[in-house]
């Protein structure tokens, strides 16, 4: 489902005398259907950015990254504006919403963008917020006055609220209590076990080793003496 | 052909093609070069600092002035017609039915001393509805989307707050089903709390009409938030264009560079 081949990515800061900082290069690893694969790396080796270029807001110097048949290295804005509605979903660590919209029109937006009727998309947002144990009073309220675990869940709330046949995560558990982790791992579960394509990062390595089938160490593709 | 009768545009066909826009002041640049494709449903932000051609560019767009040399090609219902070398009432015919234009300053774009309801009501009258009951009901209906209460309905625009005022005047441009808004600064000079509500109306309204729309603006969070992808101007040129996030998070050109490294974070 997702299948990168020789990635390679740097960054130019025009700014600070035009600075070329490489930060990766080869990357290659698939991500089958039903499987999930967790990136590991030391911080700062680059698991973020494979993610990002994955998702498509960071531009990818050269290689291919295809999700289903998009190649989101080459392909146009609308299309990867397609693939973000239908296909691959994103939950990174921050929410990032319109201010004074409620929590609960958050998580069904993402079903309201692919055309679900209304009541229905609420009501997929009603269990998903009741699982992972936001109370319904804040419901009605902005996320953006929430704690941060409580973000935190309204972001994986909304990015499961449509079966994504690709899912990124990045550190999905962070931030969590036990419970609240349980039931986001089990919520992982079931994504695979409906066939969606995981490639996560996940510092808490006991969430690790249960959900992911392999792991891919990204300082294989870190640029030597960069 | 009235707005309300129309065939669905084709996704995979442009609603709007811009081929080598210019515009100049004598000899100063206006917007040199410009092209890009517009498809049905998509949000376009163009930003960049004032001076930066953005306004004139879409002046251009949207006809209120004639570019130097360049093709503005908008899908009608006709199939594509360049909008430059049409008629004036061809052009003017557009401007009311298939297109809108949010003014920065909702008083460019309202008739200050006619009622709310007769604000709205005037473009519907501009496309050919005659019936009174109708009409009211329609504007009736469109106030309470953009959260007019019914009971201002016969207030005029000058008793109305900024926000209010930019709310009418978006419902008195989306009355008629237009498939292309134009947007110059549409939340500029409203505090933030009545931006961020705007912001949220304007997104409800692009997915359930399927609007395509081209916002100009200096806020990046705004664009961040509402426009797809992101055009960045500077000095009349387009420096860097793509998904909006790709150029937020990820820019290319030397300026957007700055211009993404000047916001201050909050």
């Amino acid at each position: 489902m997702i299948e990168i081949r020789n990635l390679s990515k740097s960054f130019t800061l025009h700014n600070q005398g035009s600075a070329v900082i490489p930060v990766m290069a080869g990357a290659a690893l698939t991500v089958a259907s039903g499987e999930c694969v967790g990136l590991i790396g030391n911080s700062g080796a680059g698991k973020s950015t494979l993610m990002r270029m994955v998702w498509g807001n960071y531009l990818a110097a050269s290689g291919s990254i295809r999700v289903g048949e998009v190649d989101v290295a080459s392909a146009e804005p609308r299309q990867i504006i397609r693939l973000r509605r239908d296909t691959l979903g994103y939950v990174s660590q921050f929410l990032r919403v319109v201010p004074r919209v409620p929590t609960l029109d958050v998580v069904a937006e993402p079903l309201l963008n692919l055309g679900v009727q209304a009541d229905q998309a609420r009501n997929r947002a009603a269990a998903l917020l009741s699982r992972l144990n936001i109370p319904e009073r804040l419901w009605s309220l902005s996320p953006t006055t929430f704690s941060g675990g409580e973000q935190q869940r309204v972001n994986i709330a909304r990015g499961f609220a449509h079966a994504y046949p690709a899912l990124l995560l990045d550190e999905p558990t962070a931030s969590l209590d036990a419970a609240n982790r349980e039931v986001v791992l089990t919520l992982i579960e079931e994504a695979k076990a409906r066939g969606a394509a995981i490639l996560g990062i996940f510092h808490d390595e006991v969430a690790r080793d249960r959900v992911c089938d392999r792991v891919v160490d990204v300082r294989a593709y870190t640029p030597k003496a960069a | 052909m009235t707005a309300f009768d129309r065939k669905l545009p084709s996704p995979d066909r442009p609603l709007f093609q811009v081929q080598g826009l210019s515009k100049y002041y004598g000899s100063r640049i206006g917007c040199a070069d410009v092209s890009f494709d517009l498809y049905p449903g998509e949000v376009l932000g163009i930003v960049g600092e004032s001076g930066s051609g953005k306004s004139t560019l879409l002046s251009c767009l949207a006809g209120h002035m004639a570019p130097d040399t360049g093709r503005v090609i908008f899908d009608t219902a006709e199939g594509p017609r360049d909008t430059v070398t049409m008629g004036e009432a061809e052009r003017r015919r557009l401007a009311r039915t298939d297109w809108a234009y949010v003014h920065q300053n909702p008083r460019d774009g309202l008739r200050m001393g006619v009622s709310a309801g007769g604000n709205v009501g005037e473009r519907l009258m501009a496309v050919g509805a005659r019936h009174y009951g109708n009409i009211r009901d329609k504007a009736n209906d469109w106030l309470g989307r953009v959260e007019i209460a019914a009971d201002r309905i016969d207030d005029r625009p000058r008793a109305f707050s900024g926000g209010m005022q930019q709310r009418l005047q978006i419902a008195r441009n989306l009355v008629t089903g237009p498939r292309l808004v134009f947007m110059d600064e549409p939340t500029g000079g409203l505090d933030v709390s009545v931006q961020a509500r705007l912001l949220d109306l304007l997104r409800g309204l692009v997915r359930e009409m399927g609007l395509s729309a081209i916002i100009v603006t200096h806020d990046l969070a705004v664009v961040r938030l509402l426009a797809d992808r992101l055009m960045v101007m500077k000095g009349g040129h387009v420096v860097e264009q793509g998904l909006t996030d790709q150029v937020l998070d990820d820019p290319q050109h030397a300026y957007t560079q700055l211009l993404v490294s000047s916001v201050l974070q909050v």
